[in-house]
């Protein structure tokens, strides 16, 4: 059935017992991301040390698919460095713009690949997306945050 | 269920004869949003196109005299729909555009006349306002300087008007409000409100996108001053809007877009404009889709908007009825259905209403999910979004039932795993 070609297990399984739900303190970024057509709501901490991502924390309300995809990215890119993080969320993007062609390498997006049937449904692209954006923004601030300092230091 | 022959009316749209992600029936639960369209309403507007189009109130030819009076008589039929004088009833794009027009025209009006607004005065909503009846208010206050005050809502869903003589005060201009929630379904008790508007000489502004395309509305027995509904949620075509306001007060009001077709005299410098309702109609008019909202007042006369809103009561009755039973859902307006409409909105819980609006779309029933347009009502009743259905005069208890069986459907599919 073609609901679950959408609403996979280990979707549902997120949604369920969502990882690295509750923020934590000291981040080095916080941002608050929404989705404007559903009212979908999250807010999160980025934690850096050292250029890598020491902690993604999260906390929000939303579908299945926005809550699980943030769970997801959350546990996904912990301990990666900031260029290989926004390489595995443009691979994330690519996938889900992809109207169902791309079905992701899960060696790069482990359990990510499950959105891979969210391509099909349009209207749920940018739930699957809410949670990854949010993560995008936050590395780039957080990069941002780092050049100042540099250019502070200089 | 006998108002009328609902199986007739349903063979009169053919988009109901479509099958859905597979083999389903459409199960069309979204009127609130758009309503579907009829045939007579498709067709009028195709002969509009083959046999007389040109552009209305404009050129000599034989086909800018028909265009010109075919148009000007579905300006005829909507005015007579609700009660009005023909030269009170503009055309605009949208209800949205009706409710801009009435906000800037009172931006730009000039110190001294009735429509002024500025620092001190106060404009007053509800927190159950669409955003397009909620925008334009808090622009012109901002524009303005005025102040945006509005009436809360109560937990069953009704306005609370326990505090209206307050908010309402002397400072108030204008007082902008639903005559029936989108999302809540409530009807406001309008001449009950309208009399403190009065008792403050403010102007009253009314967003029946909801109202007029379900019941009766006849202005004349409306103690309001501006009406504003969409063609599209009335069986018409999309890109057409009405605005009803009162003569006296439309003929003084300064215009809101201006150009061709609006004025009286033009200099290089200056221009003089026409009275409603053409001043508020510059550019060449969307004809086609205005002849199409007359076709669509023609057939929802033809079957009576009194029936019509039997019919939809006791469907909504047994929506609310048959959805009650299941243990995790949570009706969010009134329960009851004293001055209440066919729009039901709920949650359950633990699935988002974008997961069981998706489930529902499988089974072939289109509900609306989400915000509603109406952001501030969610926050008020502490939900992220709500699942609607909005019910209309081609919906049957078997919509009802398919309904109830498919949240039920979704709501295994989702906690039964």
């Amino acid at each position: 059935m073609e609901l679950d070609s959408l609403y996979q297990e280990v979707i549902l399984e997120h949604y369920k017992r969502p990882q690295n739900k509750g923020l934590l303190p000291n981040q080095t970024v916080q941002v608050h991301h929404v989705n404007t057509s559903c009212g979908d709501e999250i807010t999160l901490n980025l934690k850096m040390i050292n250029g890598t991502i020491a902690e993604i924390s999260w906390d929000g309300v939303g579908c299945s698919i926005s809550q699980a995809s943030t769970s997801v990215v959350s546990e996904l890119l912990k301990g990666k460095d900031s260029a290989a993080a926004l390489a595995i969320i443009d691979t994330f993007q690519a996938m889900l713009q992809s109207k169902g062609s791309d079905l992701g390498d899960e060696s790069v997006l482990e359990d990510g690949v499950a959105f891979a049937g969210v391509a099909k449904f349009p209207a749920r692209v940018k739930c699957a997306l809410l949670g990854w954006m949010a993560t995008k923004d936050a590395i780039s601030q957080s990069l941002a945050l780092t050049s100042n300092v540099k250019k502070e230091q200089r | 269920m006998s108002h009328f022959d609902v199986s007739a009316v349903q063979a009169d749209f053919p988009i109901l004869k479509r099958l859905i992600r597979g083999n389903n029936r459409l199960v069309y639960l979204d009127s609130g949003a758009t309503s579907q369209k009829p045939i007579s309403v498709l067709d009028a507007e195709r002969e509009f196109y083959t046999q007389h189009n040109a552009a209305a109130h404009r050129g000599a030819h034989q086909l800018a005299e028909e265009a010109t009076e075919i148009f000007e008589a579905a300006r005829g039929k909507v005015a007579a729909f609700i009660g009005a004088k023909v030269d009170e009833v503009v055309f605009t794009k949208s209800a949205t555009e009706s409710i801009n027009l009435v906000a800037y025209s009172f931006g730009n009006a000039d110190l001294g006349t009735k429509f002024h607004i500025k620092a001190g005065d106060r404009i007053v909503v509800s927190e159950m306002e669409h955003h397009a009846n909620l925008i334009p208010w808090q622009e012109l206050a901002k524009r303005t300087g005025a102040e945006l005050v509005w009436l809360s809502v109560t937990d069953d869903g009704r306005l609370d008007l326990s505090n209206a003589e307050r908010i309402i005060n002397a400072k108030t201009k204008v007082v902008a409000l639903t005559h029936q929630s989108n999302v809540l379904g409530t009807i406001n008790p309008i001449n009950e409100i309208a009399k403190y508007v009065r008792n403050v000489g403010a102007l009253f502004v009314l967003d029946a996108c909801q109202s007029v395309p379900h019941y009766a509305v006849d202005v004349k027995e409306l103690d309001v001053d501006f009406i504003a509904f969409s063609g599209h949620k009335m069986l018409g075509p999309t890109g057409v809007g009405v605005l009803w306001g009162k003569q006296e007060l439309l003929d003084e009001m300064p215009p809101f877009l201006t150009g061709g077709s609006m004025i009286e005299t033009v200099t290089m410098e200056s221009a003089s404009y026409l009275p409603a309702p053409k001043r508020f109609e510059a550019g060449v008019p969307n004809m086609a889709q205005a002849v199409g909202l007359g076709a669509a007042v023609d057939y929802l006369n033809r079957i009576g908007m009194e029936k019509i809103h039997q019919h939809e009561v006791e469907l909504t009755k047994a929506c609310i009825e048959r959805l009650s039973q299941i243990p995790q859902l949570k009706i969010v307006g009134p329960t009851d259905m004293e001055l209440r409409g066919g729009v039901v909105s709920f949650t359950l819980d633990g699935i988002h209403p974008h997961d069981l609006g998706q489930a529902l779309d499988q089974y072939g029933i289109a509900v609306r999910t989400g915000h509603h347009c109406a952001w501030p009502l969610m926050k008020k009743y502490r939900v992220v979004a709500t699942t609607r259905a909005s019910l209309y005069l081609y919906n049957d208890l078997a919509d009802v039932e398919a309904l109830v069986t498919g949240v039920e459907r979704a709501r295994d599919y989702f906690l039964g795993r």
